[in-house]
C-alpha cells in the first residue's frame, strides 16, 4: 500500500473495490470511494454495517481480516478512538507526544484544545471530555493529512459533545486535514461534515453533500430515511 | 453499633418530617494505628503472663529474657555473623531469581516461540514443590552454599515470572493498537507500553518473591547448614534454649517486614500514577 504519485486532483483517500469479510460474512462489499484532500466526511450506518471495519482498513489496523481491493491513504494518518486511550502511566504531555518528540509542539497542541497548564497531570485526573481533548491533541501533534475518528464523542455527555463538535470543526478549519468520522449520530454528521456517507450492508447507500446554507432538517430526514428510520409521521 | 436515630431538622415551612437515619452496615471509620493494636496486645498479654509466673520459662521465656539474650548474642556471640550469612544467601538467591523471573517473563510474553518454550516449562517447575528438590540439588551442587542459593532462586523466580507474565499477557489490546497507530518501533513499544503496563503485576510478584526468599532460607538453614540464623536456632533446639530460638524468629520477622516495606515503598514511588486512582 505505497502512497501513489498521481499528481492531478490527487484524492487523499482512494478506495477501489474494497472488500472485507469475517468468517465468510462479507462486511465491506466492493467499496469505491475518493476523499479529496481537506474534505470532512462523516460515515453513518447501523451498528454492524461495517463502518468501523472501513475505518480500521483505512487506518491499516485490520491485521487478520480477509479482504481484497485497492486502498491508498496519505503517509501521515492519525486516529482518534471512542475512548481517549491515554496511557495511564504517562502524564498528559507525554501522552500527546507518544511516538513523536518536540515538547514545544506538544504544549501548543494542548493549548489548542484548551488544556494549557495540564501538561503534568495524569490522565486519571482529567474529566472524560478533557481526556478526549488530550486525545485530539495527540492526533494533531503529528500534523496529519488524514484524521480518522471512530465515534470519538460517543462516550461523552450531551453538553460536552456540543463543545467538542465546535472544537473539532475549528481544528479542522485551521489544520485542513481530510477527516473520516465514523458516527451513528445523524445530527453530529450534519453539524460537522461537508459530506455524509451512509453505509448499508457493506456498500455506500447514500452519498450526500452538505450545503451549509440549506436547512438541516432536510438532510436529517433524507439520512434517517436512508438508515431506515421514518420521521414526521408520528 | 447502636441504632442511631437522629432527627434532622428539615427546612420546610409547613411540614417538618423526621428523617430516621439508616442503620449503617459498613464497619465504619478505621481505628488509629489499627495494624499495631493486635501485636501490642499480644505482647502485653505475654509480658503479663510471664511476670505473673503463669508461663513455663523453659517453653516460653519472658519478652525481656529474649531481648537480653538477643543483646548478648549480638555483642558476645555469633549473631552478627549468622545474620550476615543468612542475608548473603537470601540476597544472592533473590537477585538470581529476580533476573531469571523477569527475563523469562519478557521472553515468554513478547514472542510466541518464547511462550511455547518457556510458559509450560515454568508451570511444570511450579507444580514440583521446590523444597522437594533439595536432595537432588545437594547431590548436584554439593552441600555448600550453591545449592541453597539455587533453591532460593527457584522459590523467588516462580512468583515473579507468573505475575509479570500474567501482567504482560493482560496488557490492554487497545494500547497495542494505539502503539501501531502512533507508529512506535518495537523497542519503543516495549519500553513505553509493555514494561510500564506490566509493572503492577511485577511488583505483586516481587513482594511474593521477597517473602519466598526468607521462607526458603528458614527451611534450608535448618536442614544443611553450619552457620546462619537457622543453624543457630537448630543448635539452640539441641540445648533447649528457647530464648535463642525466639531471637532467631524475631530476626526473621524483622527481615521479612523490612524487605516487604522496602518493596512497597519502591512500588509506591514507581507506580505513583496509580495513587491518583486509589485515593
Amino acid at each position: 500500500m505505497a502512497p501513489h504519485t498521481e499528481q492531478l486532483t490527487r484524492p487523499a483517500v482512494r478506495l477501489r473495490g474494497l472488500t472485507r469479510s469475517f468468517d465468510g460474512r462479507t462486511v465491506l462489499d466492493g467499496i469505491d470511494l475518493d476523499i479529496p484532500a481537506g474534505q470532512f466526511v462523516a460515515l453513518l450506518g447501523h451498528s454492524g454495517s461495517g463502518k468501523s471495519t472501513l475505518l480500521r482498513a483505512v487506518a491499516g489496523l485490520d491485521h487478520e481480516v480477509v479482504g481484497s481491493g485497492q486502498l491508498t491513504a496519505p503517509e501521515r494518518v492519525s486516529v482518534v478512538f471512542q475512548d481517549s486511550r491515554l496511557l495511564p502511566w504517562r502524564r498528559v504531555l507525554d501522552n500527546v507526544l507518544l511516538g513523536t518528540d518536540g515538547q514545544e509542539r506538544g504544549r501548543e497542541a494542548l493549548a489548542e484544545v484548551g488544556l494549557a497548564g495540564r501538561e503534568r497531570a495524569w490522565p486519571s485526573e482529567l474529566s472524560g471530555g478533557e481526556q478526549q481533548r488530550a486525545a485530539l491533541a495527540r492526533s494533531l501533534v503529528r500534523e496529519p493529512e488524514l484524521l480518522l475518528a471512530d465515534e470519538p464523542f460517543g462516550a461523552l455527555d450531551a453538553l460536552t459533545r456540543i463543545k467538542m463538535h465546535a472544537l473539532l470543526r475549528e481544528l479542522w478549519k485551521r489544520h485542513q486535514p481530510s477527516v473520516l468520522l465514523v458516527t451513528h449520530d445523524v445530527d453530529e454528521a450534519i453539524v460537522l461534515a461537508d459530506r455524509v456517507l451512509v453505509l448499508e450492508s457493506g456498500r455506500i447507500g447514500l452519498d450526500l453533500t452538505i450545503e451549509r446554507d440549506r436547512p438541516r432538517e432536510e438532510y436529517r430526514v433524507r439520512l434517517l430515511a436512508a438508515l431506515g428510520v421514518s420521521v414526521g409521521s408520528g | 453499633m447502636s441504632a442511631v436515630t437522629t432527627t434532622v431538622p428539615v427546612v420546610a415551612p409547613e411540614v417538618s418530617t423526621q428523617v430516621r437515619r439508616r442503620r449503617r452496615l459498613s464497619p465504619g471509620r478505621r481505628l488509629p494505628a489499627a495494624r499495631l493494636v493486635g501485636p501490642v496486645l499480644l505482647l502485653a498479654v505475654w509480658s503479663a503472663a510471664s511476670a505473673a509466673g503463669r508461663l513455663d520459662p523453659a517453653a516460653i521465656p519472658a519478652p525481656w529474657t529474649v531481648v537480653r539474650t538477643g543483646a548478648h548474642l549480638w555483642t558476645a556471640g555469633t549473631l552478627p555473623t549468622d545474620i550476615l550469612t543468612s542475608l548473603e544467601r537470601a540476597g544472592y538467591g533473590f537477585a538470581i531469581g529476580l533476573v531469571a523471573g523477569v527475563a523469562l517473563a519478557l521472553a515468554a510474553g513478547l514472542s510466541r516461540v518464547g511462550e511455547a518454550l518457556i510458559d509450560g516449562t515454568v508451570n511444570l517447575n511450579r507444580a514440583i514443590p521446590t523444597l522437594g528438590l533439595i536432595p537432588l540439588f545437594i547431590l548436584w551442587l554439593g552441600i555448600g552454599e550453591s545449592f541453597k542459593v539455587a533453591i532460593i532462586a527457584i522459590v523467588v523466580y516462580i512468583p515473579i515470572y507468573l505475575n509479570t507474565h500474567a501482567a504482560l499477557a493482560g496488557i490492554d489490546h487497545r494500547f497495542v493498537e494505539l502503539a501501531e497507530v502512533q507508529g512506535l518501533s518495537r523497542f519503543a513499544f516495549v519500553r513505553q507500553i509493555v514494561i510500564p503496563g506490566a509493572l503492577p503485576g511485577f511488583f505483586v510478584g516481587l513482594r511474593l518473591g521477597v517473602t519466598g526468599s526468607w521462607l526458603g532460607l528458614v527451611v534450608l538453614e535448618q536442614i544443611n547448614a553450619t552457620s546462619g540464623l537457622g543453624y543457630m536456632m537448630f543448635q539452640a533446639q539441641n540445648y533447649g534454649q528457647s530464648d535463642v530460638i525466639l531471637v532467631g524468629l524475631v530476626v526473621y520477622g524483622v527481615f521479612g517486614l523490612v524487605s516487604d516495606s522496602a518493596v512497597r515503598l519502591i512500588e509506591r514511588r514507581v507506580l505513583s500514577w496509580r495513587r491518583t486512582l486509589s485515593s
